[in-house]
């Protein structure tokens, strides 16, 4: 909840709703985007951004290199396992 | 346990370390008595733990591990009344996961989904809206909880029930706020914090410029602080540079996410959800003023509370049970008379067993457990 995990935009969904899907070490579902895309800009724009999730919210933007050190980091510390599987279970939207 | 040698970085988490202990070293020969640091966050406290970090720091310094995990300050009266709502046979009540165990007076969710009571857990109150469009003979009931980090998302959520004009969805708000709470502690006769580790996650949606009272007023240095352990050790030499140069402000050492200004979109949909509480009550450190927000009026049909008449029952936790001091910072998890014995992860009679952000379960998970028992047995705790 309070943690968040690094995932990669790959899709807008609808937006109008700012409704996109992510990509988070390969399991995939729809989140909000609301926080990452700035006023007046084409939320397609934001294809390929790595961003950081939480709780099915697009909450900041990060660099790639640092979204895959922090994915490794969660990985190596058995604590990404939790999070996807929660993702997954609700990935149908 | 993990030692540097293990950390990402090894040279670069040594070379912290000695940095640390040098201005340590200078800091406690001035004062003469150990410098209290606070890291206010669960998430940090896990970081931690995890990492053996406090191993890793001298004598001279001391983590107070602060009330910063929202599972565990949740007083049981709140979970008495998500079990109340569960157990009607209209609501359809979804949860986090985290909050799932969190003993009641009476029962904790798990127990009353056990019971026959339809509480289904979520990952997201996008998922728990997707179950109010679908069974729209239900009321779906969201458990909105956490800090600052979540309250963009639930009121993100508010908004889009309302503008899709669902009349089946509400909140049971739980928010809680950290200024007002880090406030508190810096107020609070029994705590002597020197300086604090502030949530990396929460000043990603509030910004730097909340924090600066901490300064400002108190005099006190803050860092906002990132997760990963070489991120703690950096921020707690900044803490001991400011310190030992005689300073005290904001630094930001998590600017890779953290924007100074915070995150306006985040910001705006909370302001337009939610307003603060008069005060709000924490397990164990009782009531703190403005520490807790509530939906406003316009957004009343989306409030559970007023939806269902809840009157926010207090219920004191059980005698046996020292939350309320470790989260204080006046006695550590494993000077609690239950520790290990009677409160466990397995079965938790406090909720800082329950979560893995919980300094107890931290302290259970990843302490020395056999160093633990000597302690407990040198200092008198009976087990
Ligand atoms: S050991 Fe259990 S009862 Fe004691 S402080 Fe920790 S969580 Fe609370």
């Amino acid at each position: 909840m309070c943690l968040g995990i690094p995932g990669r935009i790959v899709a807008i969904t609808d937006a109008d709703k700012l409704m996109a899907r992510v990509d988070v070490a390969g399991v995939q579902r729809e989140i909000n985007i609301a926080c990452v895309v700035d006023p007046g800009q084409a939320p397609d724009s934001i294809i390929g951004t790595w961003v950081l999730v939480h709780v099915g919210f697009a909450m900041s933007r990060i660099d790639e290199q640092e979204a895959q050190k922090t994915l490794q980091l969660l990985a190596e510390l058995g604590e990404m396992q939790e999070e996807l599987t929660a993702m997954q279970s609700t990935a149908q939207p | 346990m993990k030692y540097v040698d293990e950390f990402r970085d090894p040279e670069r988490a040594a070379a912290l370390q000695q940095r640390i202990k040098h201005l340590a070293a200078q800091i406690f020969a001035r004062r003469g008595r150990p410098l209290q640091l606070m890291e206010f966050c669960g998430g940090h406290t896990h970081t931690i733990f995890r990492y053996g970090i406090e191993q890793l720091l001298p004598d001279s310094i001391e983590l107070v591990h602060g009330p910063g995990c929202p599972v565990c300050v949740l007083p049981r009266g709140r979970v008495d009344d998500c079990v109340a709502l569960a157990q009607r046979p209209e609501v359809i009540f979804t949860t986090f996961g985290d909050a799932m165990r969190v003993p009641g007076s009476r029962q904790s969710l798990l127990e009353a989904k056990a019971a026959g009571a339809d509480v289904r857990m979520v990952y997201s109150p996008l998922d728990a809206l997707a179950l109010a469009r679908k069974h729209p003979s239900r009321e779906v009931i969201f458990f909105a909880l956490g800090f600052e980090t979540t309250m963009p998302s639930t009121a993100l959520t508010v908004l889009r029930a309302a503008g899709e004009n669902i009349g089946n969805f509400s909140l049971f708000c739980n928010h809680i706020t950290t200024v007002p709470t880090i406030k508190a502690i810096l107020d609070s006769a029994d705590m002597k914090i020197d300086g604090f580790l502030a949530p990396g996650h929460v000043s990603m949606v509030v910004g730097e410029t909340p924090f600066h009272f901490v300064c400002d007023h108190y005099h006190k240095p803050l860092v906002i602080t990132g997760f990963e352990p070489l991120d703690i050790l950096q921020s707690l030499w900044m803490l001991l540079r400011q310190i030992h140069g005689g300073y005290c402000s904001v630094e930001n050492q998590y600017s890779r996410v953290v924007a100074s200004g915070g995150n306006d979109a985040g910001l705006n949909a909370i302001h337009q959800v939610f307003e603060l509480r008069e005060y709000f009550e924490w397990r164990g450190l009782g009531s703190i003023d403005h520490s807790g927000v509530r939906i406003r009026e316009q957004y009343a049909a989306f409030d559970a509370e007023r939806k269902f008449s809840l009157v926010n029952l207090q219920i004191a936790d059980p005698k046996s049970c020292q939350c309320g001091e470790v989260l204080k910072g006046v006695i550590r998890p494993w000077q609690c008379k239950v520790f290990g014995e009677q409160c466990n992860p397995q079965k938790p009679l406090g909720a800082l067993m329950v979560s893995s952000e919980g300094a107890c379960a931290a302290y259970y998970n990843f302490g020395d457990q056999q160093a633990l028992i000597r302690l407990r047995e040198e200092n008198g705790v009976s087990v």
